[in-house]
């Protein structure tokens, strides 16, 4: 196993029976995984969401820590040795890309995967260089990372993990936070970089059309961490349709089965109950990202507010959502909203802010303030100071429809990526807010807690709820676009009129 | 219990952020601490040790939550290098305090065999980097020229200090940070958290 | 560790280890004695190094107010409980003013500042990657540690971005409301929280980019020392022998252990 790193060849993968258990937790996350991949073999894992992808990838990259962390069983070989002891061989981008920014600057942050890899320095900055202009980050080498957007993040850290030109490249979800453009740009990138190299590749998706054409074999994992489905891609989503569908896993060209109401949104008078004159939208003082916007959400419409990464789509709905100030301009809610409050919603206190406006963040793990799902969903209510027993039903009224009542008592930290998001929407979701901002709602989600979460902000707003979502997801858009905002990347623009409501 | 003694890649790092952030405690205490210290030790002498434990609550945290030999050591100094480095009033004399104090600590988690974690293990730790830290003093800050009386007295309130402000609350802390699971990763957060 | 302070003549163009290296050559000697001479030599040389590097009596308070302030508080400690020596001008239980005691107060309060004014000077603008380049390649402290550290320095540089998501996010979940003191204990203590919850995923991420393998590492960014480097370290030996040296011949040197 020991050999020479710089140049690493495809590499073989073998699992027997092999099994994981996170530390602290009573199921096994996998089990009984029987899997070869052969040196150059490009696989696409499917799964519906805490089947157990990640933590397979983790394992393969040799990233899952010693006994302290989870207790494995059968094994799990890479090129014939054991997993653990292979890191390095294997480029892993981890789902979350805000945890994986490692150093303070762009360029050096990408070069760190080659130095520990013991490449020479010139070639390093050749491959940084490289990598960059491979996921489209255009950016200069000393840009600090601490000002990337969501998808300049999952950009970088794609690049960190392409100039290592692993043996094994392993993506987690490497599109979910990108614009249509960028997920393009990143599959030509990585189709590119795999023609070149011949690596083994293993990529975990929900959504199947962006890599399928790319993959020679689809292996799809189900609810209960062992294998559900292994095969080309054709034959696994023809023959095994009906199984995937069961399990929650996206296949393409399946409809989505939404009842709409034949009353609702659309056909509404569409009163504007919160607007954004003239407004310029920043973090901080002086940095203004977007000026001279005119928004106005329509009551009881759901608008769907889309744009190219960076663009500001988050830095205005924080904006809308009464959290951050407005740089210029203002934000004003109607009447009716603000009830005896003033108009603008940075100015209201909190615990008013709650039955108002409900805002979910992009990254679930910003939002997260309590040590149990349980008692996260109970900090709205507690706020509210509503009692106890209304409290915990409202909890686990939204614990239940979102599928996260057999996690109540753990730690949200530990979820899976889309438990996590959808805790944070059920977080939100308990206090029942007149409008409701969500930043990119259904990234990470397979098609069962897809659907879910669809149909209940459907309904909510069916219900004459306000919803207005930040979202690259194209079939949340058709359901859920009744009016469309689009913020477009060039300095004088503002947002474009809202279109009329889409079918 | 640790398995062995080789730190993890998240040893270090999660080592060096409870290092980072103790530095910036510090930066603080320098200024409001050192008041205390000051006012206390006008009006009686020596009594100003009773501001010294929270100097060394690095040494206790480290070994408490890292469990590894050194970890102690390596915090308390690590917290030093960055309050000496974003600058304060003893210059490179923090750094030696540091590691005199970190080694104080680190004796006793290793007197334990690196395997008891409890809240007296805590409490000697931060009395015998009270300890160090006093010894220390006696050259670095001058203070062999000072009086016996002076030097007696602050002795048992930089111990006291040490044992209060440094153990007990250290340990509290560390319960404090495995209730909320962010220590998952470690075998002093698993102790209080069920399988779910 | 302020990047945007001002920048200094020649002192910038020293690699950070360097500095350190003369700060312990420069003030390690000093620590050796009480006495006012070396101390005040050392003081006086050191001012009008930094005034030639640049830095102007408004950047020094800007600065350097912390120690300026405790200098004297330091000196106030000696003065009432130094060794007594020749005549008593004042005694109260156990506090008694000296001849003897006075001259360490005076003693105390230069060296506060000979020993605490290169620290914060030197270190005035030190970019934490360029000094763990440093540390990692010229005094080849172990790689493992310096970029564990380097990274955990990172997310602690984030508090201050932190502490404003943190905020936002306090106020959407509805209790964002609390009094100020109640605040800010609990996001101080939620802010140590989240960085010992990024460091642990941080070092995933970073064994994921093959960091903590036995394989050699190579590093992108050289860390070189040259002329300067040792300009500066001469300088900073030279001052500390000179001010132990006039204390010597003038009589004053008070070594600690005395
Ligand atoms: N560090 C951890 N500690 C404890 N449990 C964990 C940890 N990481 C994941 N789990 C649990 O293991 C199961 C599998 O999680 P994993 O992240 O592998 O799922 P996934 O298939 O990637 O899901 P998603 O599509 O939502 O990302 C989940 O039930 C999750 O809650
Ligand atoms: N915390 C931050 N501090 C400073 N600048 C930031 C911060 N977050 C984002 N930015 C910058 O502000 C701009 C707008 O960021 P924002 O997150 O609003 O973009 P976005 O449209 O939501 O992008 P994405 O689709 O990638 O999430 C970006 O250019 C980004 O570089
Ligand atoms: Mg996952
Ligand atoms: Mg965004």
């Amino acid at each position: 196993m020991s050999g020479s790193t710089s140049a690493v060849g495809p590499v073989r993968v073998e699992a027997r029976g092999w099994g994981w258990r996170h530390a602290g937790r009573l199921r096994w996350a996998l089990d009984g995984i029987d899997l070869r991949i052969a040196p150059g073999e490009r696989v696409l894992l499917l799964g519906p969401s805490g089947s157990g992808k990640s933590s397979l990838l983790h394992a393969l990259a040799g990233v899952h820590g010693g006994d302290d962390e989870g207790e494995e069983r059968g094994s799990l070989l890479i090129d014939g040795a054991r997993a653990g002891g292979a890191r390095g061989r294997a480029g892993l981008v981890l789902q979350d890309p805000d945890s994986q920014v490692i150093l303070a600057r762009v360029g050096d942050d990408v070069a760190f995967g080659c130095e520990n890899l013991g490449v020479p320095r010139d070639e390093t900055w050749q491959r940084v260089a490289e990598a960059l202009d491979a996921v489209g980050l255009d950016l200069p080498l000393d840009h600090p990372t601490s000002a990337l957007s969501g998808g300049q993040k999952q950009r970088l850290a794609l690049a960190g993990a392409l100039a290592m030109r692993p043996g094994l490249l392993l993506l987690d979800e490497p599109t979910a936070n990108l614009d249509p453009s960028g997920v393009a740009e990143v599959r030509a990138a990585v189709a590119r970089v795999l023609d070149r190299t011949g690596a083994t590749f293993v990529v975990v998706e929900h959504r199947v059309d962006v890599w399928v054409d790319l993959v020679d074999r689809v292996v799809a994992l189900g609810s209960d961490g062992r294998l559900l489905a292994d095969g080309p891609p054709d034959e696994v989503l023809e023959r095994h349709r009906e199984a995937l569908l069961a399990a929650g896993v996206w296949v393409p060209g399946a409809p989505l089965p939404i009842e709409r109401r034949a009353d609702a949104a659309g056909s509404r008078s569409a009163q504007a109950i919160l607007v954004g004159e003239q407004l310029a939208v920043g973090r901080r003082r002086g940095a203004v990202v977007r000026a001279g916007l005119d928004v106005a959400l329509a009551e009881g419409c759901s608008t769907v507010l889309t744009g190219p990464n960076g663009v500001g789509k988050s830095t205005l709905a924080l904006t809308l959502g009464g959290l951050l100030e407005p740089l210029g301009g203002r934000v004003a809610a109607s009447a009716p909203l603000a009830g005896r409050l003033v108009p603008e919603p940075i100015r209201w206190r909190s615990r008013d802010l709650l039955t108002r406006i409900g805002t979910v963040f992009q990254e679930p793990e910003h939002q997260f303030v309590a040590s149990t799902v349980r008692a996260e969903v109970a900090v709205a209510p507690h706020a509210l100071r509503l009692s106890g027993a209304e409290g915990s039903a409202r909890a686990d009224e939204v614990l239940t429809r979102l599928r996260l009542d057999h996690l109540a008592g753990a730690n949200p930290f530990t979820l899976s990526g889309g438990e996590q998001r959808r805790l944070s929407v059920a977080a939100v979701l308990v206090a029942r807010p007149r409008v409701i901002i969500l930043d990119e709602p259904t990234f990470g989600q397979d098609r069962a807690t897809w659907l879910e979460l669809v149909r209940l902000l459907r309904e909510l707003v069916d219900d004459g709820v306000t919803l207005l979502a930040v979202t690259h997801d194209a079939a949340f858009g058709e359901v859920l676009g009744d009016r469309r905002l689009d913020l477009v990347a060039s300095d004088d623009a503002a947002a474009s009129a809202p279109t009329g409501s889409a079918q | 219990m640790p398995s062995s003694n080789r730190w993890r890649v998240v040893d270090i790092v999660v080592a060096s952020v409870i290092g980072v952030a103790t530095g910036l405690v510090f930066l603080f205490w320098n200024n409001v601490g050192y008041a205390w210290f000051s006012a206390a030790d006008a009006v009686t002498p020596g009594l100003g040790g009773v501001a010294v434990g929270i100097w060394l609550i690095g040494g206790v945290l480290g070994g408490l939550i890292i469990r590894k030999p050194g970890a102690a050591l390596y915090v308390e100094l690590l917290a030093a290098i960055v309050s000496a480095l974003v600058g304060n009033q003893w210059g490179i004399e923090t750094i030696y305090s540091g590691l005199a104090q970190g080694l104080g600590a680190e004796l006793v988690f290793a007197a334990f065999g690196y395997k008891r974690f409890g809240v007296l293990q805590a409490v000697l730790a931060g009395a015998a980097a009270g300890a160090a830290a006093w010894t220390l003093e006696l050259f670095l800050s001058g203070n062999l020229q000072k009086s016996a009386e002076f030097l007696g007295l602050y002795f048992v309130t930089v111990v006291l200090s040490g044992a209060i402000l440094a153990g007990l609350l250290g340990w509290l802390v560390v319960r404090a940070l495995a209730a909320t699971g962010a220590l998952h990763r470690f075998a002093a957060g698993r102790d209080v958290t069920e399988r779910v | 560790m302020v990047s945007s302070a001002p920048r200094l003549r020649f002192v910038d163009r020293v690699n950070p280890v360097t500095r350190l290296a003369a700060l312990v050559v420069l003030t390690t000697p000093l620590l050796l004695t009480v006495d006012w001479l070396s101390a005040a030599v050392a003081l006086g040389i050191e001012l009008v190094l930094f005034a030639l590097a640049g830095v102007t009596p408004k950047l020094l308070v800007a600065r350097t107010w912390p120690i300026l302030v405790s200098a004297p508080i330091a000196g106030l400690s000696m003065l009432l409980y130094g060794q007594p020596e020749g005549t008593e001008y004042w005694s109260l239980w156990l506090a008694r003013i000296t001849d003897g005691s006075i001259e360490l107060a005076v003693a105390v309060t230069v060296r506060v500042l000979a020993i605490g004014l290169p620290a914060a000077l030197l270190f005035l603008r030190v970019d934490p990657t360029e000094l763990a380049d440093g540390l990692a390649q010229i005094a080849h402290l172990p790689a493992r540690f310096v970029l564990g550290a380097l990274g955990a320095t990172r997310l602690v540089g984030l508090f201050v971005e932190d502490w404003r998501a943190m905020g936002l996010s306090r106020r959407a979940r509805g209790i964002g409301d609390h009094g100020v003191i109640r605040r800010v204990a609990t996001m101080a203590f939620a802010l140590l929280v989240l960085a010992i919850r990024r460091g642990s995923k941080l070092a995933t991420a970073m064994e994921a980019r093959g960091f903590g393998s036995d394989t050699p590492r190579t590093w992108a960014r050289v860390s070189t020392v040259g002329g300067s480097d040792a300009a500066l370290l001469a300088i900073a030996a030279a001052v500390a022998a000179l001010s132990i040296a006039v204390a010597v011949w003038a009589g004053t040197f008070n070594p600690v252990w005395s």
